[in-house]
């Protein structure tokens, strides 16, 4: 997981509420059984004219010059603003992997579903969640200032706008602390295998029923 | 001592250790996986060079790409293909029991979960996918993970978890005859929105919720992430114990027993304090029919359509401007005089023997309307596909004109060959009504099987209360 320290980056406004997994990346292309490449299918159906299915090429696909993620003052964002729920609807973590692959590093909105929200903590994407009326001015700011940025400093929990005016934002120090330095929870959750074991055993012993359900027994 | 939830008992018998940070590491007893999400996690347990902590622990299912018609000829579509083969092979790597496309116990996951005794009382299950909420029907706590969390419980057996906060939703009262846990489900996300569940586990209770049968509960806890929160949950009764007598995964003889004492006490106790409380008159509830493109947008069935001018809030009523656009509907129109494509009667919301017998009830002896151009029923599993076919109800179905296809998730998501066209409408028995869900462009109106039933009959929505007394 790449790591996620301070991050000063355009902003793209999803002006909607409920934005769900299915519209982040639609089903065609769960289809892939790897990790990477769904960048281009961000948004599929809003973002293209054309119905995309897995394998096309997206230079040649019909864009839709309304969208707002093809509009040229948006390229190269890096922080996309959205409205509440966002990321509600299926756990596919594809969602977080397609907008991480189109670039999108920090995600800011009232507040995320919560399988998405921990899903972007997986792959070094930060959910933001801040005050609904910082939201809505962060919006008007945003649509009225081509080139508007945001400056993102996770040790600081603070995005900094660009007349300085500081947002505070709240987040676990665990998850904080692997964003910011990349880490590998699994190989962080092994550490504890004796205590694991050892829970294990007690249970064995406690709930047999839990273990002689293995295997269809 | 401190009175405690259900969800509290849970969480407690499961923590392994307290991280000191509001997090603690939570044992997981059973791991459910599907084709969709799971091969990026075996991917990555191969290249940190992992086994799995407890492969017995795992059960694996495809059901998302899985054809539902002439299996014989294997899946056309190459894609759907390697992910279904890339899960054959990757339990057969790692010693994972799977049910495979051919194995007659196949089915969609959260149905052939419960119906294996796979879900147990007091478990902790989860599955990368949201609908894992289901398996709380059962005294469990069930909840969906995304795939790097899937590789975290394959290879550690465990999860970093924040407590949520606890919500009770009591449904006090008796539901009118006509009335399904699947109105009960809309009914709760009407009252406190596709949000409203955020950061909170929810526990049903009340006497609406104890007359429920399994499949009725299961339908209740399988919605709950449509009200955003992770998990749902009802508390064990007779009802869950007999359900599981006798079950393939069940324990039996005495450790069954020491299992039952055990299960009896998984209930909140009487003075228990829950964060938020909603009640809930099951009397009130009407059959529920969506009209938009969020779960929330929804009404009764002698309702209209909304009029967005007369929301308030701004960014709903764009919200519902946009919805009623890619809806096709004209506001204020009579949601009975909405006018339907296509009928689906399936997935894990409404896809278990009790839902068809409901949909048959409606359906026998009639015809679907001359303006629906697909009426399908997908069972959820093949053990519920052959105790239909036992019952006749296959027979019911195709003599009213429905196709009886092969289990799995089919038009709920439509990652096979089962899909609505640009602009076709559906009475569908599924959880998710978003934008291009059952196909690019295609319009879903979530409804219970007696409601999909009578609306391919009718050709549009109309009240299956009506129809009733013309039934069985
Ligand atoms: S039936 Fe639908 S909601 Fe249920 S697991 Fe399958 S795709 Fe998901």
């Amino acid at each position: 997981m790449e790591k996620l320290d301070k991050l000063t980056g355009i902003v793209v406004p999803l002006d909607r509420v409920n934005v769900d997994t299915d519209a982040i990346i639609p089903k065609q292309f769960l289809k892939s059984i790897k990790r990477s490449g769904f960048g281009p299918n961000l948004f599929d159906e809003w973002r293209y004219l054309d119905h995309g299915e897995p394998g096309m090429d997206a230079s040649r696909r019909v864009v839709n010059p309304d969208f707002v993620l093809n509009q040229p003052r948006y390229r190269d964002a890096s922080i996309l603003l959205a409205r509440d729920n966002f990321g509600c609807g299926s756990s596919r973590e594809h969602a977080v992997w397609a907008l991480e692959d189109y670039g999108f590093r920090v995600v800011i909105a009232p507040s995320f579903a919560d399988i998405f929200y921990n899903n972007c903590f997986k792959n070094g994407v930060l959910p933001a969640a801040l005050p609904a009326d910082v939201v809505d001015g962060l919006f008007r700011a945003v649509e009225a200032e081509p080139g508007y940025t945001l400056a993102v400093d996770l040790a600081a929990q603070e995005i900094a706008t660009p007349a300085g005016v500081r947002h505070g934002f709240a987040i676990d120090p665990f998850r904080k602390h692997c964003l910011l330095n990349g880490l590998d929870e699994i190989g962080l959750t092994l550490e504890h295998r004796a205590d694991i074991a050892a829970y294990e055993e007690r249970r064995r012993r406690t709930a047999p029923w839990l273990f002689t359900a293995d295997a269809g027994k | 001592m401190m009175a405690k939830t259900l969800y509290d008992k849970l969480w407690d018998d499961h923590v392994v250790r307290d991280n000191g940070d509001g997090t603690c590491l939570l044992y997981i007893d059973r791991h459910l996986v599907h084709e969709v999400t799971s091969p990026q996690a075996f991917e990555g347990l191969r290249l940190a060079g992992r086994r799995p902590w407890r492969a017995a622990s795992v059960l694996a299912v495809p059901d998302h790409n899985v054809p539902t018609t002439d299996r014989a000829r294997g899946i056309s579509d190459p894609v759907s293909r390697e992910q279904v083969e890339t899960l054959d092979s990757n339990c057969r790597e790692f010693e994972i029991i799977e049910f495979r496309m051919d194995d007659p116990r196949q089915g969609i996951v959260h149905v052939i979960g419960p119906e294996e005794g796979a879900t147990l009382p007091g478990m902790t299950v989860v599955c990368g996918d949201s609908h894992t909420s289901t398996h709380g029907a059962f005294g469990a706590l069930a909840f969906g993970i995304g795939t790097s969390e899937v590789e975290h419980v394959l290879a550690t057996q465990c999860l970093n978890q924040k407590k949520s906060r606890a919500m009770q939703i009591r449904i006090e009262g008796q539901c009118g005859p006509g009335i399904t846990a699947k109105d009960i489900a809309l009914a709760v996300i009407e009252r406190i929105g596709t949000a409203g569940g955020t950061g909170y586990v929810i526990e049903y209770s009340g006497a609406a919720v104890r007359a429920l049968s399994m499949e009725g509960r299961m339908t209740l806890c399988n919605m709950t992430i449509e009200a955003g929160a992770r998990a749902g949950m009802v508390a064990v009764d007779e009802i869950t114990i007999e359900y599981l007598r006798g079950r393939p995964f069940a324990p039996r003889g005495e450790v069954w027993e020491r299992a039952v004492a055990f299960w009896r006490g998984l209930r909140s106790d009487p003075d228990a304090v829950f964060d938020a409380v909603v009640e809930i008159d099951a009397a009130m509830i009407k059959p529920l029919v969506t009209w938009g493109t969020s779960p929330e947008m929804v009404t009764t069935i002698d309702g209209r359509v909304p009029r967005p001018e007369e929301v308030t809030d701004p960014v709903k009523r764009r919200g519902a401007e946009r919805a009623l656009e890619y809806m096709g509907l004209t506001a204020g129109m009579p949601i009975r005089d909405i006018l339907v494509d296509k009928i689906f009667i399936g997935s894990c919301t409404n896809s278990r023997i009790e839902d068809l017998r409901a949909a048959a009830v409606v359906v026998r002896g009639r015809h679907v309307a001359a303006n629906v151009k697909v009426a399908m029923v997908v069972p959820g599993s093949g053990l519920v596909k052959r105790q239909a076919e036992e019952e006749g109800l296959d027979r019911i179905f195709t003599a009213a004109g429905f196709e009886w296809r092969e289990p799995g998730c089919s038009m709920c998501l439509a990652m096979n060959a089962d899909r609505l066209e640009p602009g076709e409408r559906c009475a569908s028995t599924s959880n998710r009504n978003f934008e291009g869900r059952q196909g690019p462009g295609g319009r879903t109106h979530l409804v219970s099987p007696a409601m999909a039933a009578a609306a391919a009959i009718a050709g549009h929505f109309v009240d299956v209360r009506e129809f009733s007394h013309l039934g069985a």
